[in-house]
């Protein structure tokens, strides 16, 4: 069976029909993932035992609930109860939770069997996923090439065909960026559509807590049972329970704007192509492409590199090794940075000049969006300025690896929602996407969006050679 | 007097609410086991996030409102970063640019003067675990439980406007009064529910700038140790004044046994707390009716009380000021003032019963009371020369009784004292009877 | 904007050997040097965002649920402890 072309309705489809069971589909991509994630290294922890127990159990049961008999992986930054959280540091190597994050909760009640703890850059801080004490994560469509960051073990194991989906989080582009380095569909949803509750914080202002899939019906299908209030996150909103039913409905006469600062020059020829390519295909769809303006997109840099830095210097003070974990010594290089970075913006004499400053800024760069969906029903634009680069390349050169994630983190200071998806590869081979952006709780656009554009370029299809 | 004291008080009250100021755990008690009352939230695990506790933000309005305080329209909480093993997140979720109170006032009495103590700002944060410290297996060593941390604090402070250890104590104890009054906490010294932290210096008579330096001290738990420590900082800084030196400007501890303050030799420089508004948890915004809402829900306070049982019953000041010392107390003076206006029992002689006889509301019914002081005033009323008249006729009205009693039959006193509360028809005081018919009988 | 990597890293609680400060110093610098930027953008006037949701008055009754973590499993993490409590060596500036 090629469990690759597994997409989530059709696994349910098949347990429905009794095509195979619960334990032989587990197995399957266990054995998938034995084979090839030697190499990939897209698990931190791999959770056998316990999947192929709670496939035993489902399988005494009736094929029912949304995600029945589904496997998944877990970023590890989602606390599982009982079973090893890292946050991909050694700080946390041994850590077992006593608790489980809320995400995860819904999903495994909604009878999705996770395979394991996926790989990451330590504490989400990175934008290429080598900065893991784990080791890299390699790309699956290309060893060489990093799979993009901080989820990097998410993006990889939906990519390689492990797991049909899987965990992650988007502080500035983390969901992003690495789907659009390996032909994944990544949802980055509205901040405050899907609770933060039991997963480690990174910037807890910017923190979305979003995942991976094949396709784009199978993102909508997720999010239907993560999203929503929990009584545990004060920053979630009421009224978010939807179903994503008009998926289907085509984008004949949607207005879709190009924000222009994110398609000027500084773009590789590569994504530059592609993109053109991408916005020739939503106007067959029927979609009025229009450009628009985002005037302070070039501060977005800077204002997250203050905010995002200064929240996780608060957030990563939990990290004493008083009540759980190693002492602060085991923090990586880049946590120490930033928790540098943000101790320093934040303190006596520099709080004006640094954080109030940047939430100024915030209140800009929200409003810019604000009036830009005020002509347009959604943005679309590229996801990162070039394709995917090596191994090393950006590696010694924090302020350079920073600055990849310039299309990305005004999406994440405004809050809005972001749909990564496939739209094509570079001349060497590796994947370049695109993303949808709208207002806030519009991600039944997004999706609807996302899904048409698939069908018609059918991406999807494409898979890695391991 | 060459100096002048200036004091400001920073307290902490805990609150009673049902539940941690951020997670639903119960607030611990003294007898839970260490560790046992604690979540993820407020043992401040990987992934937890706080959720405010709604009772506990209004009894903070209400305090700031009880000291006169302006409401904040729009209120939020800030992070306070700072690291220390018994703060679980490694910062505190407290407020800082908008608290839930600010710029009230308090009104104290000083040796028959009124005085007005301001206060600069009431606001809401939560507790840390507790510390103890022990020597095992050699090694000194500091150990933590937990159970504590997250519990409602409301903080209170003071403008530097205290000038000794008297008024010091007036005003806590007045406030002590306020915040039970409010039934927000049982504001115990004992039990911690109450913590304070004198700031205290001097400067010369005259000199209107406050002093250059500020020192504090720690470790106080009673309104008594205040007042010493106030003082014994008032000798400590004149002397360092007189010879031309300024106190250095630190923390220290107030040791009980040596009634001193010691020098806690930690860092002098300030802590850099990083303020910066808690981004999980969304603003606080009140209405004004909801204000208003809270406003009528706080009972009237001790002042307006000892005023008014002054002027509607006609009480001394001592006496009214005892009543009022325990807002229960006060309530059960009325209530039985209230059934005495029927029993035409003057609230001046429920109020004397109270006091001298010191008497609980849990233990004699409001009825009862009124009950007693009607006896004990016609007891009063009993006048000896006409009592040693009822005992006679009752002697020889009963010949045979008392040569009974006199043959040795004692039994038989039991029956002269019936005769003689059936002749005087109404309640007195037995023994005083019994004491009048054996003196008769002598 | 050089930063004071020995103050900050204090701040911070982090220990940093003398090649990271070093590193830091540089590494950091540079990226304050570009967070400049900020500075010629005027923004007199602009409220600061410190919210995205717009949500206010997000509370919860005061209803204890006892869903605590048993002692077992509130210490079970800790690789300090001693008797139900945790344990850290002895604090220098102690009050009791």
């Amino acid at each position: 069976m090629d469990i690759t072309a597994f997409t989530l309705s059709s696994l349910q489809k098949g347990y429905q029909t009794k095509q195979f069971s619960v334990t032989e589909i587990v197995s399957e991509y266990l054995k998938r993932i034995e084979s090839f994630d030697k190499k990939i290294n897209s698990f931190i922890t791999i959770d056998s035992e316990n999947a192929l127990k709670k496939a035993k159990d489902l399988d005494n049961k009736k094929a029912d609930g949304p995600l029945f008999g589904i496997p998944f992986g877990i970023k590890d930054m989602f606390l599982t109860k009982g079973v090893r959280t890292t946050a991909a540091s050694r700080l946390l190597e041994n850590y077992i939770p006593a608790y489980t994050s809320t995400a995860i909760t819904r999903i495994e009640a909604s009878g999705a069997i996770s395979l394991g703890k996926l790989n990451h850059d330590a504490w989400a801080h990175g934008s290429s996923g080598e900065n893991s004490d784990f080791g890299n994560t390699l790309n699956p469509w290309n060893n060489e090439y990093v799979p993009g960051g901080s989820s990097s073990g998410s993006a990889a194991a939906v990519a390689a065909g492990f797991v049909p989906f899987a965990t992650g989080t988007d502080t500035g582009g983390s969901i992003r960026l690495p789907a659009s380095f390996t032909n994944t569909v990544g949802l980055k949803p509205t901040y405050g559509r899907v609770s933060r509750y039991g997963v480690i914080a990174m910037a807890s202002s910017l923190d979305s807590i979003g995942h991976f899939t094949k396709n784009v019906e199978d993102s909508a299908r997720v999010l239907e049972i993560t999203q929503g209030i929990d009584g545990f996150d004060a920053t979630v909103s009421e009224k978010r329970h939807e179903t994503f039913d008009s998926l289907k409905n085509g984008i004949k006469g949607m207005k879709i704007g190009i924000p222009k600062e994110f398609v000027s020059d500084g773009l590789s020829s590569d994504v530059k192509s592609v993109f053109e390519e991408s916005i020739k295909t939503l106007e067959r769809l029927g979609a009025k492409i229009e450009e628009v303006s985002l005037p302070h997109t070039e501060y977005g840099i800077a204002t997250y590199y203050i905010i995002q830095p200064s929240e996780v210097s608060s957030n990563l003070a939990r990290y004493d090794g008083v009540r759980f974990g190693n002492d602060r010594s085991t923090f990586g290089k880049e946590a120490k940075r930033r928790i540098m970075l943000g101790t320093y913006t934040l303190s006596s004499g520099y709080y004006d000049a640094y954080y109030k400053k940047a939430m100024q800024i915030r209140t800009l760069v929200k409003d810019d969006f604000d009036k830009a969906f005020e002509s347009v029903d959604i943005l679309v634009s590229p996801v990162s300025p070039t394709p995917p680069w090596k191994f090393g390349e950006k590696a010694n050169n924090p302020l350079e690896m920073y600055l990849s994630d310039a299309l990305t983190v005004t999406i994440n200071l405004a809050g809005v929602p972001g749909l990564a998806l496939p739209a094509g590869f570079s001349t060497n081979s590796l994947p370049i996407g695109i993303q949808f952006i709208g207002p806030h709780f519009s991600e039944h656009t997004l999706f609807r969006t996302g899904y048409a554009f698939e069908q018609e370029t059918k991406m999807y299809e494409r898979n890695p050679n391991l | 007097m060459k100096y002048e004291t200036i004091v400001g008080l920073e307290i902490h009250v805990e609150l009673s609410t049902n539940s941690k100021m951020f997670c639903a755990c119960p607030v611990p008690t003294l007898e839970d086991a260490p560790n046992t009352r604690t979540c993820p939230i407020c043992l401040g695990l990987p992934g937890a996030l706080p959720y405010p506790n709604q009772n506990a933000i209004e009894d903070c309005i209400k305090i700031g409102l009880a000291l006169n305080c302006t409401p904040n329209a729009k209120s939020f909480f800030e992070r306070k970063n700072y690291f220390y093993p018994d703060l679980a997140k490694g910062f505190q979720t407290s407020q800082y640019l908008h608290p839930f109170g600010e710029k009230g006032y308090l009104d104290i009495e000083v040796n028959g003067v009124t005085k007005r103590i301001g206060i600069t700002r009431v606001h809401m944060e939560e507790d840390t675990g507790k510390l103890s410290h022990s020597n095992l297996n050699g090694e000194d060593v500091s150990l933590i439980d937990f159970n504590r941390s997250g519990v409602p604090l409301v903080e209170i402070v003071t403008e530097p406007d205290i000038r000794s250890g008297e008024e010091a104590k007036v005003f806590l104890t007045e406030l002590q009064k306020i915040i039970r009054y409010l039934g927000v906490s049982d504001a115990d010294m004992e039990k911690g529910h109450m913590r304070l932290e004198p700031n205290i210096s001097l400067r010369p008579v005259g000199q209107k700038k406050l002093a250059k330096y500020k020192v504090e001290v720690k470790n106080i738990n009673s309104f008594k140790f205040v007042d010493k420590a106030i003082q014994f900082e008032e000798k400590r800084h004149a002397e360092l004044l007189d010879t031309g030196k300024i106190p250095v400007q630190e923390t220290r501890g107030w040791n009980e046994f040596r009634n001193e303050t010691v020098s806690q030799r930690s860092k002098e420089e300030a802590h850099d707390y990083r303020y910066f508004p808690e981004p999980d948890i969304p603003p606080i915004k009140f209405t004004d009716e909801q204000v208003e809402t809270l406003k009528n829900q706080i009972p009237e306070l001790p002042i307006q009380k000892t005023a008014r049982f002054i002027s509607d019953y006609s009480l001394n000041s001592d006496a009214a000021e005892i009543l009022t010392r325990d807002k229960n107390l006060a309530d059960y003076f009325e209530e039985t003032v209230e059934l005495g206006k029927k029993e035409d029992v003057q609230p001046k002689d429920i109020a004397n019963e109270i006091i001298n006889k010191k008497i609980l509301p849990q233990n004699l019914s409001a009825q009862d009371l009124v009950t007693q002081v009607k006896a004990a005033k016609s007891i009063a009323t009993l006048d000896p020369e006409e009592l040693k008249m009822m005992i006679q006729e009752v002697l020889i009205e009963n010949p045979q009784p008392v040569a009974d009693y006199k043959a040795g039959k004692e039994t038989v006193l039991m029956f002269l004292i019936g005769q003689t509360m059936k002749k005087l028809a109404r309640k007195a005081d037995m023994n005083q009877v019994k004491n009048a018919i054996l003196e008769a009988l002598k | 904007m050089k930063i004071d990597v020995k103050k900050v890293a204090r701040l911070s609680n982090l220990t940093l050997s003398e090649n990271e400060k070093k590193e830091f110093e540089e590494q950091l610098s540079s990226v304050l040097g570009y967070i400049e930027k900020l500075n010629t953008l005027d923004t007199s006037g602009i409220e600061p965002t410190a919210q995205v949701t717009g949500l206010i008055n997000r509370t919860r009754e005061d209803e204890k649920t006892g869903d605590c973590l048993t002692q077992e499993e509130a210490l079970l993490s800790a690789i300090s402890k001693t008797k139900n409590l945790f344990k850290v060596p002895k604090l220098v500036d102690t009050t009791e």
